[in-house]
């Protein structure tokens, strides 16, 4: 492996590891704690899927939001209604969410320009009505809310300790290093997906159009493909929320999330996968910050809008990018080094 | 059948509404290959500028007229501090602007006039009446909308097409490197489209108002769907699709809701899950939309 | 006198990739003058440093104005009319909005410099309506080159005017512009494949060689150049 490969594993590997023991230590502080910390990792595997398609397609999606109301409901109906363990839950949500992000991309991926956006823009302002139409009643109780509180098949009933390998935890707990360790292993797979070697056939398939074409593939496919698998990541963020939440409303999904969503792949830097810590952070904690400007209602909104803005004019590849200008230097040193020994 | 014709008569009226953001949509698509995804919010926000006005003693009339400027170089101001720095580059960029744009006036239209009840206009602009012709009740408020949305659309097609800047709005929307060559400032093109388009949006947000009071900061949400749906179906870079699409869907989503009685399928509230089948359906059948021109397939 | 466009020292890149290496070139007023070399010398890359289409650096100056670096408009209203490679027409306008466009920048004077025109191209009154885009491919050159007439331009810049045109037209559109010349002191800056033809209809030549002036002077002596005949002349 040459120089600047190896430079670049031990660095992935270091951050990964303190992420590790970061992960383990922040609900300790007074801040952040194990409930924030769950939202945030619900936040961090939505915007990983966001930056999937992102990565692959290089469009956008306006609904993420909807597919994480689409995997949350399933969880909350499966175990509501159907007596379904929560954790079983998770998979299921993330395929029903997949699919339906399979039957919007297909469509809308085989077209070039904003058409991906456009139609994502549409499914993420008709969830809050689908959710609350009585016609569907049997997913979505017309629009009432779900409760799983002190369901037997959820973790910990919702409020009690859980059990596991010997230790007792309390619920929030169990969920934060549930919803954590599902985002690690997922944020391994989107790294696999645009970047490793297993991925490498999917995106040769993405960048020679023309080859494949003409060998009878549909690239168009692939590319739904991906948004499918991005999807499923919002379903499972989603899922997830519903947990630890312990019920499902519309509310909890409104059209605006698929927005937010945005806000925060832009601050990690589209399509990248180093920042979306950062950008699930800026998502999760300026609520936060903007009731110090004023409690109005429209506050929050405002500073996402204007951080958006200011981020497209002033720095369009985000955290990531960012971090990526600051790293260089040394990564360029080090291999320039090794190029004149 | 008179049933029919009086829903078809509100649908168009309501459609003219959804046609006229829809047209504001194509204008700036056609030049820039953006769809800016804040036309609603720009609508909105222009809206409550013009209650302001009214609260503050304007006649209605004089605040509209006023507030169709303010839209105008509010549009125009927009594109040339925030639009501009990113012109040139992938259309992406600028559409995740819009929808900052889109998120923070939506934002500001909460956070400076606040959710309360307001009814805008106060008195009606136009009489409560109804004319009947052949059996069918008209309206007069959509009579109204309708008349001057006919007389907006027939505004624009003469500036476009009759006069020296509308060729060079149409120059700049088809070939900018060309219009450059002659002489024409293509960026001051791209600033009058979306000056012309804000004040699109600004007639359709008091419409909007005037038709389904109260004014309340989300209201031109679903106005906005119906738009892009519109705007799709009739394809994306048509003028006329964007009206036809428009009035299409307002007579097709009043027809709906109506014969909803006999299937009580609640499709009152389903409008915007509607609009959005209706995309992904033009989508799958006919991407380019009924009068669009360029192949917008491709692997 | 000061020579009408004087390019020093220009340079031009495409992101990471030089195109021009320096190019020092004048047209004096009422001249005809060619550029000539193979693909990629940078003969267009030169046309679009004068018309601001490409970011350059050096110098370039109109009429002993400094234009580097001015944008494409300001360029045109300085008195250049370019006509690019690909002719550069709406093609989805008419014939006649085509000329109106080119006129643009002349506040009252469509009728004037439609005169003008109309007798050098008579059958565009005929094909007002049509869609530039239907016309043939040397009716489109031509409409192109009435186009940038009507701005009533002192230089006019053409990026090979002849390609993909049968040699008979081509000679056509060549006698027209050395009519302008003649008759009216149009200055041209013409890029041209077809070295003989361009050699035969200006007065002076360059030829251009990986972003580079490699040869320079009166076209007829150029003509008889021995490196030049090999080249571009074919014998």
């Amino acid at each position: 492996m040459s120089r600047l490969a190896t430079v670049r594993a031990v660095v992935t590997i270091l951050a990964l590891a303190a992420g590790i023991v970061l992960m383990y230590f922040a609900p300790h502080s007074d801040r952040i704690g194990y409930i924030k910390g769950s939202q945030l990792g619900v936040y961090f595997i939505a915007i990983l899927g966001l930056n999937i398609v992102t990565g692959y397609t290089g469009q956008i999606s306006l609904g993420h939001g909807a597919f994480m109301a689409i995997g949350g409901y399933t969880t909350a109906i499966l175990v509501s209604e159907h007596g379904v363990r929560d954790l079983w839950t998770i998979p299921i949500a993330a395929l029903v969410a997949g699919a339906f992000g399979f039957v919007v991309g297909v469509p809308a991926l085989r077209l070039s320009g904003l058409y991906l956006a456009l139609a994502t823009f549409g499914l993420a302002l008709a969830m809050p009505a689908i959710l609350s139409w009585d016609k569907l009643d049997a997913v979505t109780k017309g629009g009432h809310e779900i409760q799983l509180f002190n369901s037997p098949h959820l973790i910990g009933k919702g409020f009690e300790d859980v059990h596991f390998l010997g230790r007792t935890l309390p619920f929030n707990h169990a969920v934060y290093y549930l919803t954590w360790g599902i985002a690690l292993v997922l944020l391994v797979v989107a790294w696999l997906i645009l970047r490793g070697a297993p991925g490498r056939a999917f995106r040769a398939v993405r960048d020679s159009e023309l080859a494949a074409t003409s060998s009878g593939v549909h690239v168009a496919t692939y590319k739904a493909l991906a948004f499918a698998i991005s999807a499923a990541y919002a379903g499972i963020a989603g899922s997830l929320f519903v947990i630890a939440l312990a019920f499902a409303d519309p509310q909890s999904f409104p059209a605006t999330l698929s927005l937010t969503l945005l806000v925060g792949a832009a601050v990690a830097g589209l399509g990248s996968l180093w920042g979306v810590l950062a950008g699930a952070a800026f998502v999760q904690f300026l609520p936060d910050f903007a009731v110090h400007i004023s409690k109005a209602q429209g506050v929050p909104d405002t500073v996402y809008g204007a951080a958006l803005i200011l981020i497209v004019l002033l720095l369009p590849t985000g955290v990531a990018g960012g971090l990526r200008r600051a790293v260089s230097p040394l990564t360029t040193r080090l291999y320039t080094r090794s190029q004149s020994q | 059948m008179t049933e029919f014709l009086q829903q078809v008569v509100a649908g168009l009226a309501s459609g003219s509404i959804y046609a006229l953001l829809a047209l504001a949509i194509v204008i700036i698509y056609r030049s820039t290959g953006v769809v800016n995804f804040a036309q609603g919010e720009m609508a909105t926000f222009t809206t409550f500028i013009a209650w302001t006005l009214v609260d503050h003693g304007v006649g209605y009339w004089g605040a509209f007229a006023l507030t169709l400027v303010i839209a105008f170089v509010g549009g125009i101001a927009l594109e040339r501090t925030i639009i501009r720095p990113v012109e040139g580059g992938p259309v992406i960029t600028t559409v995740i602007l819009t929808i900052g744009l889109f998120i923070l006036l939506g934002g500001l239209s909460n956070w400076i006039w606040k959710a309360e009840v307001r009814a805008f206009p106060p008195d009606r602009p136009f009489p409560t009446s109804a004319w009947e012709i052949g059996g069918v009740a008209v309206s007069k408020q959509d009579a109204g909308i309708l008349a001057i949305t006919v007389v907006l659309v027939v505004a624009l097609y003469a500036l476009f097409q009759f006069t020296k800047l509308g060729l060079a709005l149409r120059a700049s929307a088809l070939n900018p490197t060309a219009s450059r060559l002659v002489g024409i400032r293509v960026g001051w093109m791209l600033a009058l489209g979306w000056g012309l388009a804000a004040a699109l949006g600004a007639v359709a947000g008091l419409f909007t108002a005037a038709a389904s009071p109260p004014l309340d900061p989300n209201m031109m949400r679903p106005v906005l769907i119906y738009a892009l749906a519109a705007a799709v179906l009739g394809g994306l870079e048509s003028p006329i699709g964007a009206i036809i699409g428009g009035l299409t869907i307002g007579v097709v989503l009043n027809l709906v809701v109506t014969y909803d009685t006999h299937v009580h399928l609640d499709l009152d509230r389903m409008r915007i899950p509607i609009a959005f089948l209706a995309i992904l359906i033009v989508l799958l059948v006919r991407p380019s939309g009924l009068l669009g021109r360029s192949a917008v397939r491709r692997v | 006198m000061a020579p009408l466009l004087e390019l020093t020292n220009v340079e031009a890149r495409y992101g990471p990739v030089q195109a021009l290496h320096g190019i020092t070139l004048s047209v004096g007023e009422g001249e005809v003058v060619a550029v000539l070399g193979g693909n990629g010398a940078g003969k267009t890359t030169t046309l679009r440093a004068v018309s601001g289409l490409v970011s350059a650096s050096g110098e370039v100056r109109f009429a002993g104005d400094r234009i580097t670096g001015a944008s494409t408009e300001r360029v045109a209203r300085a008195g250049i009319a370019h006509v690019p490679e690909g002719r550069g027409l709406f093609s989805e306008l008419s014939v006649h909005e085509n000329l109106r466009l080119g006129a643009f920048l002349r506040r009252n004077g469509f009728d004037e410099s439609y005169e003008r025109v109309r007798a050098h191209f008579p059958w565009l009154e005929d094909r007002r309506d049509q869609q530039a885009g239907t016309l043939s491919g040397g009716e489109q050159q031509m409409l192109a080159i009435a186009r940038a007439l009507m701005a009533r331009p002192r230089l006019m810049l053409l990026d090979e005017p002849s390609l993909g045109l049968a040699p008979l037209v081509v000679r056509e559109i060549f006698r027209i512009l050395g009519e302008l010349n003649e008759k009216e002191g149009l200055a041209v800056l013409v890029v041209e494949q077809n070295a003989k033809l361009a050699l035969r209809s200006s007065s002076r030549a360059y030829v251009l060689e990986v972003g580079r002036v490699a040869l320079e002077g009166p076209s007829s002596e150029l003509a008889e150049n021995e490196s030049v005949r090999k080249a571009y002349l074919g014998y």
